[in-house]
């Protein structure tokens, strides 16, 4: 909701009068709800560059959230809410950094009384409003954000390849294998293959909760893929209750070996490659 | 279909996206200890949720399931009803064959639920879309 000229020119006439004792009596009502978690000075800063932002906009024109010249407005607007969702807080402790105003609004238009008071307290109060929306709204896409950057984390963490033995790498998937992870750990496997320039390569599903037809064909994919480039794949982790699920479902592996666990499948490796697992003689010391 | 008495109140859940379909696994997970099926049967059953969950997703347009814990006098268990208004089954008998699929998987899900879990009903149609149930029940 804009304001009109005249109304704006009383708002502006409202903050800057006692301006001091408008941005104090401001930041003590937000200090109250964040409850010290974050330093008096910070605080007052952020108010006194909201305080001076909105007077800005006064000066060079109505009071429009959506106007043109009320960009520096919702700048600071946005950098404190992102600065807010950085920092932890919670929604409406950041939506207060703006209604808070109206309180003061209040105070200070009490005090003067006379004609239209309450006429000019629901105008700022809906210009208020659109300004504590918008807070919101930049606070949850900040949310969003940080959300989708660590979603994109989990991706790169939970999907190591490494090598387990000379010529023989290993790709232990743990949690769900969806179509976007089952990309990442095929491109990280192929790609591994080829740097270390190995022949066997073992994929574990110990850390699979379910392997449904989805999963067992994203892996089926993946050994497809290997095999293609000329390595061999081992499936391993398969435990008594995934091999019958598997069997239930009527999924096939072919001709791809499975093992029980990952110590069986390298030692299955081990014995193609031709190294001895021995196992020595304890030496009397 | 002997479904038995439900025990508390059916959780319900939209299917709505692929995360969608890993909470009905968690939710059916959950519903499948507190009956006190063996892992095995716990795993089956999460799979075989996994498999129709899919399928209401990829071929029913998005729907939702309905979780309870059940008992019939004799064991517990756990009933799932997975519900779509999508274009329905034209043939059930082709759907139901290994290896039959009209997208891109290896044509196992359906019919391979069906023997994850001990009851299985199916209700399509054109103009009513598809509902699922199944029930596996504690040994």
């Amino acid at each position: 909701m804009a304001l009109n000229a005249e109304e704006s020119g009383r708002f502006a006439a409202v903050l800057t009068d006692g301006a001091e004792k408008v941005t104090q009596r401001w930041t003590e009502a937000v200090a109250g709800s964040l409850r010290g978690r974050l330093s008096q000075a910070e605080l007052r800063r952020q108010i006194e560059e909201l305080h001076r932002a909105l007077l800005t906009v006064g000066e060079q024109g109505p009071l429009d959230l959506d106007a043109e010249h009320a960009a520096e407005l919702r700048a600071v607007l946005g950098e404190l809410s992102r600065d807010r969702a950085r920092q932890g807080f919670s929604a409406t402790e950041t939506a207060i950094s703006v209604f808070a105003l109206k309180d003061v609004l209040l105070e200070v238009l009490e005090a003067r009384g006379g004609e239209g008071t309450l006429r000019d307290y629901v105008a700022f109060s809906g210009l208020i409003d659109q300004m504590g929306l918008f807070t919101f709204e930049s606070y949850v896409r900040t949310r969003e954000s940080l959300i989708a950057d660590q979603a994109e984390q989990l991706l790169e963490l939970s999907t190591p390849v490494v090598k387990l033995w000379e010529g023989v790498v290993a790709v232990p998937l743990v949690g769900t294998l969806d179509s976007a992870r089952a990309q990442v750990v095929m491109e990280r496997l192929l790609q591994t293959l080829v740097d270390t320039s190995s022949p066997y390569a073992i994929i574990d599903i110990t850390g699979v909760p379910a392997v449904d037809t989805q999963v067992a064909q994203h892996i089926l994919k993946t050994v497809v893929a290997a095999r293609l480039m000329g390595a061999d794949c081992i499936i391993s982790g398969i435990r008594p209750q995934i091999a019958q699920t598997i069997v239930a479902l009527g999924i096939e592996f072919g001709d791809i070996a499975t093992k029980a666990s990952l110590a069986d499948a390298l030692r299955h490796v081990l014995r193609l490659t031709g190294v001895e697992t021995a196992r020595r003689p304890r030496r009397e010391s | 279909m002997t479904a038995g008495i439900d025990l508390g109140q059916p959780q319900v859940q939209a299917i709505r996206s692929d995360e969608d379909v890993v909470r009905v696994r968690q939710l059916v997970r959950t519903a499948a200890v507190a009956a006190k099926l063996s892992l095995v049967d716990q795993t089956k059953v999460v799979t075989a949720a996994s498999e129709l969950a899919r399928n209401t997703l990829v071929y029913g347009g998005g729907g939702s399931v309905e979780v309870a814990t059940v008992d019939n006098g004799l064991r517990r268990g756990v009933r799932i009803v997975f519900a779509d208004s999508g274009p329905g089954i034209a043939d059930l008998e082709l759907a139901f064959t290994d290896g039959y699929t009209t997208g891109s998987g290896l044509g196992l899900g359906l019919s391979g639920a069906r023997r994850l879990v001990d009851e299985f009903a199916i209700d399509t149609g054109a103009d009513r879309g598809t509902r699922v149930t199944v029930v596996k029940w504690a040994r």
